[in-house]
């Protein structure tokens, strides 16, 4: 028999018992719904990890050089947690020789940073992110200011006292005055305003604008750092993508000569992409998704079990029906595939349903939450094709248990 | 008895002929039935029921027939032997010069697609459908197209005056009208045969008047008919009548003789 009228034969069916369609298809509909609003959670958070979030924290086509890695430390088993106590850390003295290792276009920076208190004549003291810096890091970052200006190359060389303040802070340092030109004061000395940097944005509520940016050699580093000499990291941008294997190439190469490493030795530095960034999110990924996919799992288990049933009773009770087809000349496979369509179309319907029921789960939380939600289209297809999925499986039984009913028999049923 | 050896000794028994050709033969081209020594046995819980043993029956291209008989004589089986709902346990069914009694599930019911338009007592239309969609069904299976499909269906609604009634559902159709759309759907595959089980069982006597004139112009128009019936007056409709019993062929006589010999004239 033709698919589309057996559809349509299907689609009727569900337009004459609304209800009891509705409550059969309920299993699949909170199946595809977990799965879509889970899918469009993880999805989402994805895509603010990549696009956003790690091309704030790494630029693009850049690299990190520290002793040891940002990202993921947490998981660190003891053994890998004492090798890299025993590093040697970074120090200031590095940071030439790299820079001068660097090929033709490649940008350099370097940082150290901590969290300290920070104080202005109008607020109490405030916690803030407070990062010395030198070479081209606002360049790298691709961070303006909004209002006045950014450090000169004076100084950076000289180590004035002068610093940037993330947006977040300024509203809690200077709530009633502009900040610039005005004092602020870290470590117990007096530091002069010149800029307000660039919001940074936020990542599941986070604030990232809560800075204060200064030249390195301010008197602020010894702040940061205990040991003398000792920096954070360097971040190396080279022009094109194409060159980035070749520039940590470089790096590693200087600094195994500078730790004077002998070839069978491992590095006891770590050089940081944004992959290495992503490799720790898409661990966290990989849990979520499971979630994602056991809490529907369980749901369309129950919902194909119901269809089954629905299934077995709809075949019950058109037995005479089945007869008749029979008697027209419905071969085995025609009803087959009538009640495979119908069962499938029904759990499709659910499907629809839960796309619909998710999708707007996810605009709610996207809009009352910070967590960022994403419908991705690839999501809508396997809850469609999840949907006529289970309606086959679980319409087999009852279907071919319709196709091999006696002709005379179920005639004969009223 | 008396009644075959008549029969016998006027020789006029090209049925039995054609029954009596070899076993395994494809009998004429004019004979659109023929069965050679039909048996069917069900098992009722233990209890074997022979059902039929042994029917002969040959029926001629553009007969009307009648078949009769007391319940428990074996009619109903013997209808749906013909009707390839059900297949012999022995001997040999030919309908249309193609050997039924040996076919599988899939082969039967492209037979009854296009050999056969079944009418049913209880008229078996489909309760959620329009009549068109009941008389598109068979075309449907037969995988006739949309378009096609709709005009032959309604085509065959029109002969039987029913041409305004194709959206009603048979709930809102009278008996003799869902009986009409129920021959309608019969007709509509141009079968072989057209079978009735009690056509008019479930009708009151004007309508029953009304549907067997139907039948009457089906006939005559060359439809061949065969009606199952255990109505007397119904069966005296048809211009042949076989009367079963105990799953045998019991007599089998011309219009005349059996209405004289129920003593309906």
């Amino acid at each position: 028999m033709l698919f589309f009228e057996a559809v349509r034969m299907a689609l009727n069916t569900i337009r004459v018992q609304k209800l009891k369609s509705f409550f059969t298809a309920l299993g699949v509909c909170i199946g595809v719904m977990f799965l879509i609003t889970v899918v469009s959670i993880v999805d989402g958070m994805g895509r603010y990890m990549e696009t956003e979030l790690v091309g704030k924290l790494i630029a693009v086509n850049s690299f990190e050089l520290r002793y040891r890695p940002n990202f993921g430390a947490g998981e660190m088993n003891r053994a890998a947690q004492q090798e890299f106590n025993r590093r040697p850390r970074l120090l200031e003295s590095d940071v030439e020789p790299v820079a001068e290792a660097l090929g033709e276009g490649s940008l350099w920076a370097m940082y150290s940073t901590d969290q300290l208190k920070v104080e202005s004549p109008f607020s109490r003291p405030r916690s803030a992110t407070i990062t010395a810096i030198d070479g081209q890091y606002f360049e790298i970052k691709k961070l303006d200011v909004t209002v006045g200006r950014r450090f000169t190359a004076a100084e950076l060389s000289t180590g004035a006292s002068v610093v940037i303040l993330g947006p977040d802070l300024v509203k809690r340092l200077f709530p009633t005055v502009a900040p610039v030109d005005r004092q602020i004061k870290l470590g117990g000395k007096m530091y002069t305003v010149v800029g307000v940097g660039e919001s940074l944005g936020s990542a599941f509520g986070m604030s990232f604008d809560n800075y204060v940016y200064a030249p390195f050699r301010s008197p602020v580093h010894r702040l940061l750092n205990k040991q003398p000499h000792v920096i954070d990291g360097m971040i190396i941008q080279v022009p094109v993508a194409d060159m980035l294997a070749d520039g940590q190439e470089r790096v590693r190469t200087i600094m195994r000569a500078r730790h004077q490493l002998h070839p069978a030795q491992k590095d006891d530095f770590t050089i940081e992409t944004s992959d290495t960034a992503l490799e720790f999110w898409n661990k966290i990924k990989q849990y979520l998704i499971l979630a994602g996919v056991a809490l529907p799992a369980i749901g369309l288990v129950v919902g194909a079990i119901v269809i089954m049933n629905i299934m077995l009773v709809a075949v019950a009770e058109r037995t005479h029906e089945i007869g008749i087809r029979k008697a027209m000349g419905a071969k085995r496979r025609d009803i087959l595939m009538q009640f495979l369509i119908e069962s499938a179309t029904l759990s499709t319907f659910g499907a629809a349903m839960g796309i619909a029921l998710g999708a707007l789960f996810a605009l709610l939380i996207r809009s009352t939450t910070p967590m960022p939600t994403y419908v991705a289209p690839w999501s809508i297809m396997v809850g469609v094709l999840i949907g006529a999925g289970v309606g086959i499986i679980s319409g087999v039984y009852p279907a071919s248990r319709a196709s091999l009913l006696d002709p005379v028999a179920a005639l004969r049923q009223e | 008895m008396s009644q075959q050896m008549e029969e016998v000794a006027l020789g006029i028994t090209a049925e039995r002929q054609a029954v009596m050709s070899s076993a395994g033969m494809a009998p004429g081209k004019d004979w659109v039935i023929v069965a050679r020594g039909l048996k069917r046995e069900y098992d009722m819980g233990g209890e074997i029921v022979r059902a039929l043993r042994g029917v002969d029956l040959a029926i001629h291209r553009n007969e009307y027939v009648a078949i009769m008989g007391p319940s428990g004589s074996g009619k109903s089986t013997l209808m749906n032997m013909i009707g390839c709902l059900d297949t012999p346990n022995s001997g040999e069914y030919w309908l249309n010069g193609q050997l039924v009694s040996t076919m599988k599930d899939d082969e039967l019911a492209r037979v009854r697609n296009k050999e056969i338009g079944f009418v049913f007592q209880t008229f078996n239309l489909l309760p959620r459908a329009t009549a068109l969609a009941n008389v598109e069904l068979p075309l449907v299976y037969a995988g006739v197209s949309g378009n096609e499909r709709r005009e032959r269906a309604a085509a065959a609604l029109e002969r039987v005056q029913l041409g305004s009634r194709m959206t009603h559902r048979p709930n809102e159709l009278s008996g003799g009208q869902r009986q009409r759309v129920a021959i309608a759907r019969a007709l509509v595959n141009d079968p072989s045969i057209l079978l009735a089980d009690e056509p008019t069982g479930n009708l009151d006597s004007t309508t029953s008047e009304e549907i067997m004139r139907v039948f009457e112009q089906l006939a005559e128009s060359g439809q061949t008919v065969i009606m199952v019936t255990h109505e007397p007056d119904i069966a005296a409709h048809a211009r042949r009548v076989v009367v079963l019993r105990d799953g045998l062929v019991a007599s089998d006589d011309k219009r005349d003789t059996f209405t004289k010999a129920v003593g309906l004239v």
